[in-house]
């Protein structure tokens, strides 16, 4: 009888330490997220709105006409920011760099993990050695290189080197690493090269690895700012990043505007993120995980 | 015979295998390797980039000797110091702190743990536009800040004094879900008949924290602290957004003065020199990581 008062006592003691965390915990998820629930209030507020205090956090009537000129939808805003030019570009690199980059680490991480060909150590300890090299001691001989070859009008100063990465290479090397050689080797019995059995055998496998990878991708091209700042000098090549700093410049004291347009650079990353979720977690608890 | 069949299978598997690899590697020779030898190179030269190509004299040094009487220069290294020992060790003692009681006293974490990770994930771009605003008199921070009680908080960015600090709020904003993405799956894979062992002694919660969960995070924990080290020596939007590396040099940083060097005043030889410091850096902390591994990390 007593044990279980005991018991009782240790369970309720549980209990409300668990609803005291879990209260902190929603508290610290508010906060986290109060800059998105004031950035989309803001947006949907008339300029003279915003500026009003007390914040009313729920606006009284949804004012959609920001995103509307933030698109120029119907052609008839005040200045035309080429916000949908500027979006299609950062999905067209996004999406050549993330097929392009896969393709590229799946077949050298294959290589480097199951093929036995001379050299491969050494090359392999190079791209560890590599992965230490700041994008931003590259970028003056990057941009001299591209100049040269009279690139500079268009996007394949930004495409071309995204095509390979590094820790793409490693990450996928790690990956194709796990799978037991059996497979391969049952495979060479039945007579299948080494490219057949990478395309039929190791690939369908290693497609988890390949999705997380692939996220990460889209993720470092569609943020990738200090490149297109610098690559980038017209409005029909400029992606999000850049088109949205040009926005401001243009209209800093349209603050709904200003929101508007960054809502709209912020909500297509979340539902891509949310439907990915799983791949995207494994991919960065991947990367971490490299000792 | 035997011995020449196999020398050609060696032979044949070396082909297989650079042919994999080729154009991963050619990508990374063009876009990386030449690049750095390149960016070496013209660090010891006076290059003006509207000299043009080739036009270009040999200094010897004499930038990196240069950058020392710059006070632009070593303002930016000093930020990029102060910047980096603000955020390592904040944002990482709260991530922790917070993926231990998400993990072990929470209901309901998944949910949570999205809206934190929700700033990583977002456009760093759109993210220190949104705030500018909140830092601005009638933005949520400021106000919320006059809530707490300080009646005439400072102009955050604008002030010489708090603009940094203001930029470091942010990006602590910005890193701590990863932190505590990582945290998280390290903590789920932690033995769990230690903490057992450790309630039949009648050890207390923070008792448990201090003397099994730290010590047993302590690689996760190193990992964190050289990568988290290494993005804040890098950090460059929401500096080129935020300040523009104002008021006076107060929020200037290294990749920003790289920028603004190189792309502004096309110094390219000196911004090379300056991108080399910045390289050696992160070179120094990488060597630790390796070196420290053994000596500070407690792989059970």
């Amino acid at each position: 009888m007593k044990n279980k008062d005991l018991q009782k006592f240790y369970f309720m003691k549980k209990l409300i330490i668990r609803f005291c965390c879990t209260a902190l915990i929603i508290g610290i998820s508010l906060v986290m997220i109060t800059p998105f629930l004031w950035m989309l209030s803001a947006s949907m507020k008339t300029s003279a709105d915003v500026l009003k205090l007390p914040i009313k956090w729920i606006p009284d009537y949804f004012y959609p006409d920001n995103y509307i000129s933030v698109w120029n939808i119907g052609g008839k805003a005040k200045v035309d920011y080429h916000f949908g030019v500027a979006y299609l570009n950062s999905l067209k690199i996004a999406f050549i760099n993330l097929f392009g980059s896969v393709l590229t680490s799946t077949l050298a991480g294959y290589a480097f993990a199951k093929i036995k060909f001379r050299g491969s150590n050494v090359i392999f300890l190079l791209y560890l050695a590599a992965m230490m090299i700041p994008t931003q001691v590259t970028l003056i001989p990057r941009f001299t290189l591209f100049n040269s070859l009279g690139m500079m009008g268009g996007h394949l100063p930004l495409i071309l080197p995204g095509l390979v990465t590094i820790t793409g290479t490693f990450l996928m090397r790690q990956y194709f690493m796990q799978i037991p050689n059996e497979l391969k080797e049952a495979s060479f019995i039945d007579g299948a090269n080494e490219f057949q059995i990478w395309a039929r055998i190791m690939v369908p496998v290693a497609k988890p690895g390949m999705a997380s990878l692939a996220m990460l991708v889209f993720l470092w091209n569609w943020n990738n700012y200090l490149d297109a700042l610098v690559f980038l000098s017209d409005w029909r090549q400029y992606t999000i990043p850049v088109a949205l700093t040009n926005f401001v410049e243009e209209s800093l004291t349209e603050y709904n505007l200003v929101m508007a347009a960054s809502a709209s650079a912020l909500i297509p990353v979340f539902a891509v993120f949310l439907a990915g979720q799983r791949f995207f977690v494994k991919g960065l608890v991947a990367g971490a995980v490299k000792g | 015979m035997y011995l020449k069949l196999k020398l050609s299978r060696q032979l044949k598997t070396d082909i297989t295998g650079y042919t994999f690899i080729l154009p991963n590697i050619l990508g990374m020779i063009i876009f990386t390797l030449f690049p750095l030898l390149f960016s070496l190179f013209i660090s010891f030269t006076d290059w003006d980039f509207t000299k043009g190509l080739g036009n270009w004299n040999f200094n010897f040094g004499a930038n990196y000797i240069e950058m020392w009487k710059d006070g632009w220069f070593t303002s930016s290294l000093f930020n990029t110091i102060l910047y980096s020992l603000m955020v390592v060790p904040i944002s990482i003692f709260l991530a922790l702190v917070l993926a231990v009681i998400l993990e072990s006293y929470c209901f309901a974490k998944v949910p949570m743990k999205l809206a934190m990770f929700m700033p990583y994930i977002s456009n760093i771009v759109a993210v220190a536009i949104v705030w500018v605003m909140m830092y601005s008199p009638w933005g949520p921070f400021t106000l919320m800040i006059k809530a707490l009680g300080w009646e005439t908080p400072p102009a955050w960015l604008g002030d010489y004094n708090w603009a940094l600090i203001a930029v470091t709020i942010m990006s602590i904003w910005s890193s701590i879900g990863y932190n505590i993405l990582i945290y998280s799956s390290a903590i789920q894979g932690l033995p769990q008949d230690v903490y057992e062992a450790a309630d039949v002694d009648g050890a207390s919660e923070i008792t448990k924290f201090f003397k099994i969960t730290i010590p047993s995070l302590s690689p996760t924990t190193f990992f964190l602290v050289i990568t988290t080290l290494i993005n804040s020596f890098q950090v460059f939007a929401p500096i080129q957004i935020m300040t523009r590396g104002g008021p006076g040099t107060s929020t200037s940083v290294l990749v920003y003065y790289i920028y603004t060097t190189g792309f502004t005043f096309f110094r390219m030889g000196y911004a090379s020199a300056i991108a080399w410091v910045l390289f050696l850096l992160l070179l120094i902390v990488t060597l630790i990581q390796w070196r420290g591994q053994k000596k500070w990390v407690s792989y059970e």
